[in-house]
This record gives structure tokens, sequence and C-alpha cells, in this order.
């Protein structure tokens, strides 16, 4: 069947129609605030935008940041065919200005201009035993990517220890050095154990949950309540204005890890929280968020 | 809500004080980090006439081309500025420009700028891409496209009533440092109890 249309709708989905669940939850922020603070009109403003983008079908954000397409598949599937879809719907959603050229070659500096690169898009894939196939594609913007962290425990400066209490210490650490400048307020990614680079994955993954979607873990699914109230009193405050919410939600997972080794990652996303998923069920194609 | 318009002047902009909402209209002048690299290295005309008492935006934007050769913005959100606090005291002194636009604020060099030249930084709402888009009326004109692509050109462009905090203004205050000072005790005395 042909994957590349119901793609590339995936994509303009995710780019310019943020999940209601996204939305709901800024409109709560809002009422929280007090009226015609600087706080309160960033929420006008983020609100109004969301909409036009929606109705404009134009990019919520210019940054339509790093594709991030995971990909689950039936039995006798192929995927260097799904690869060679998406790439192809990829390509077209950067011409129709879904996305805006990310690219770039970090040895020659160049930008590829269409998207396509070495781990551009980046694909994770999955056998599994159903017959259907499930596309879920987040954008990740760069300036939420780059106060994105890792830590190790112990960590003796902070007073943490190998322990969720060490975990939240270094969590409320993290986001007070994000300040406003992940585009606050942020959801908060977090992936315990795992070697260095799968508890990025791991923390990263955390954030194709929707929001209110509680951890499964009853200790994990505590600490996420405690967090989200203990960043809420940090009073970055979205953009970092000031004010009452700092962030809209907090997602953890956990793996295990090596004896020697406590990695604790920390994945922040925007506002802008970009997700979209396409299921295609006996051949019917459908889109969730 | 404070109404402002390009050209402005250095007592107008010396009115401002941080946390004042701004509604910019006139000329606003894209750069991103080529284009501060080559403003300090190469100090070229090409933008001084738009650049004079008129405002910078650190922004790399999606456009669109139509049928009859124009340019469109798409989506123009703020992108990080403190990538141009090597760059951003000198051409404010250079080109005597009255505003920076961006998101995230900017450091202490810059800070000493907006006073001593007379300058303010304004925060625009980062990821607002398609509002800042509908601002933009029309591009005037472009600068280094083809040398450095569409995110790092100098976009001229005309905006209306595009939506501004001010975060540091030209006596040295400065939202940031406040906010991160305040949220650092909030964050220390947390970490402590826990
Ligand atoms: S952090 Fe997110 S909302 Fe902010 S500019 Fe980047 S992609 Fe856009």
């Amino acid at each position: 069947m042909d994957l590349k249309t119901p793609v590339l709708e995936l994509i303009r989905k995710a780019s310019s129609d943020l999940p209601p669940d996204v939305e709901q939850s800024l409109k709560l922020a809002q009422a929280g605030e007090e009226k015609n603070t600087p706080a309160w009109n960033v929420f006008s403003t983020i609100l109004e935008n969301v909409q036009m983008a929606r109705k404009q079908s134009t990019p919520i954000c210019q940054d339509t940041g790093s594709l991030v397409f995971y990909i689950d598949y039936p039995e006798g599937g192929l995927e260097r065919e799904y690869k060679k879809a998406v790439s192809a719907a990829v390509v077209e959603a950067t011409n129709l200005q879904y996305l805006r050229p990310n690219a770039v070659d970090p040895v020659t500096a160049k930008n590829s201009g269409n998207n396509l690169g070495v781990n551009a898009p980046y694909f994770h894939f999955n056998q599994w035993d159903k017959k259907d196939i499930r596309i879920r594609l987040m954008l990740k913007g760069g300036g939420s990517e780059n106060v994105s962290t890792q830590y190790k425990l112990p960590h003796s400066s902070l007073g943490a220890g190998r322990d969720l209490i060490g975990v939240r210490k270094l969590v409320i650490d993290a986001v007070r050095n994000a300040q406003g400048l992940g585009c606050a307020p942020g959801v908060i990614g977090v992936g315990i154990g795992g070697t260095r680079d799968i508890s990025y994955t791991l923390a990263k993954e955390q954030l194709f949950r929707k929001i209110g979607q509680r951890s499964e873990s009853g200790e994990l699914a505590q600490l996420e309540i405690k967090l989200y109230e203990d960043l809420n009193k940090l009073g970055i405050g979205p953009m970092g204005f000031g004010g009452k919410t700092t962030a809209l939600e907090v997602f953890i997972g956990s793996q295990h890890r090596h004896p020697a080794t406590f990695y604790v990652s920390i994945s922040y996303m925007c506002w802008a929280f970009r997700r979209k998923t396409l299921h295609i069920i006996n051949g019917e194609v459908s889109y969730d968020d | 809500m404070i109404k402002l318009k390009t050209p402005i002047s250095e007592e107008e902009i010396r009115k401002l004080r941080v946390g004042d909402t701004v509604l910019l209209s006139g000329t606003v002048v894209t750069a991103r980090d080529q284009a501060h690299k080559l403003m300090i290295e190469e100090k070229p005309d090409f933008v001084r006439d738009d650049l004079r008492e008129s405002v910078i935006y650190h922004c790399g934007p999606v456009v669109r081309k139509d049928d009859k050769g124009e340019w469109h913005f798409v989506s123009a959100g703020p992108t990080t500025s403190a990538r141009e606090e090597p760059y951003q005291a000198e051409v404010i002194k250079e080109y005597q420009v009255r505003g920076v636009i961006g998101k995230g604020g900017m450091g202490a060099r810059t800070a000493e700028g907006l006073k001593n030249y007379g300058a303010v930084y304004f925060h625009a709402v980062g990821g607002a891409g398609t509002l800042i888009a509908n601002a933009v009326k029309k591009v005037k004109t472009v600068y280094k496209l083809d040398e450095f692509g569409t995110p790092e050109a100098f976009w001229v462009i005309q905006v209306e009533d595009f939506p501004l905090v001010v975060t540091m203004d030209a006596h040295g205050g400065s939202l940031h440092k406040e906010i991160m000072e305040k949220s650092s005790k909030i964050a220390d005395e947390l970490i402590h109890q826990i």
C-alpha cells in the first residue's frame, strides 16, 4: 500500500496541530496565573498561535525540530521499505513548508536542505505480533534539546544519593538550570538507569505519553506527582518570565542498570509538545495524538 | 501595553523598563549567527540603513515564495539569543540598533551595551511561530540568501503589532537575572529539604 501519503499527513498534523491534551493543560496553566501579567499574556499568545497554526496548516513553531520516528510493524514488513516511504514524505513535507530544513552535516556545516541525512530522520523499528502498522512521530526542538541533560548518581554537590530521592534532587536542578530557555513551561521526560545512551533514549520515549498518563509503577507515579509540585514552586514561569507554571507534566521511566552505574537523563520538551501517531489497521488509516 | 514604531529614538527606548509589554511596528531585520559574525568581521554597509534606529530579530524563519516571486513568512518565532552574546554589544554600537528581539535573554556584555548605547532586549514568545509570522506584513528585501541559506539570511521585514516583553532594559535591569536568582534559591532550599 501507499505509505508516503499517510506519513505526509502525519507530519503535517504533527507540525501544525498541537495535541488536545497539551492544549488543555496550557489552558489550565493560564487559569492559574494572574490576569494580565507577562506570564498570563504568554499563554494568550501561545493559545492563539496554536489555533492559528491548526487553521492555516502552518508550523506551530518555526523550529520543526529533529524528526524522531518510532515504527512498529508486522511480520513480513521490510524496514527499508518503511524508511524509503517515510523519507520521501519528509522531503515533500519540507517542500510544502510543514518542516524547516534542519539537517546539518557537522563536518561540512552544510544543511542538506530536505531534512535527510545520517540518522536524520531518526528511526526506531520494532517488529510486533500484531498485523497493524503504528508510526509514532515526535518533533524535538533544538532549544529544548539543548537544555536536556544527564547526571550520574551519587552527586555530591547536590547531596543526591543512589535512590529516588536522589533522582528528585537532580530533576529539580536540571529544571532550575534550564530556566526559560527550553521554551517553558516544559514537559519533563526522565530516564533512570541503563547505559548513557539508552538512558537518554528512555527519557525521550516517555514523551510519547499523554498529559496525565501516570507511570504504571506506583513508586514512579508518586515521584512524578511530587516532582510536578516541586518544579512548579520554582517560579520560573512561561518563557522564564516568572509565574506559577514551570512544568506542564513529569514522566519518568526506569530500566535496569549496571551495578557500577546510575545514570539519570532528563529530556526537556518545550510547550510546543508535538507528537502524533499513525495507525494502519486492515488497510484503514487513522491518526491519534 | 506600549505601542512602538521604528525608527525609535534613544529617548523613547530609555523610557522602557523590565516587564513592559510592547507592540512593535515598523522595520525589523532578522540576523542569526552567520549574520552577526559578518557584521563584526566585515561591517558591511548594505544593512546600515535598515538597522539604524531599528530592531534586530534573532530568528530563522520558515518562508514561502509565491508565484509572483514574492517572499512570505510562514512561521517565525525567536531563536536562542545567547549564541550572539560575543557579537551583540558591538553590533548595537556599530549599527545604532535600538533593540534586539530573541528568547532566553543575554549576558553581561550585552547588558552593558544596552546601557551604553541606548537599546533594550525584547523577549518574544518562543514557539509562537505562526502568530508572529502573521504579524509580518511584508518582506521588504533579503540579503545573503544564497550564501547563508534561509534561516541565516538577513530578512528585512515590516511588522505590525509584534507582541514583546522588555526583559533587559537600558538601565541595567534584567528579568532573567532576577528570576535566575530567585528560582535558584528556591531550588537550593527544596534540594536541601528532601
Ligand atoms: S524550544 Fe520548542 S517551542 Fe521553543 S523554539 Fe525550540 S522548538 Fe520552538
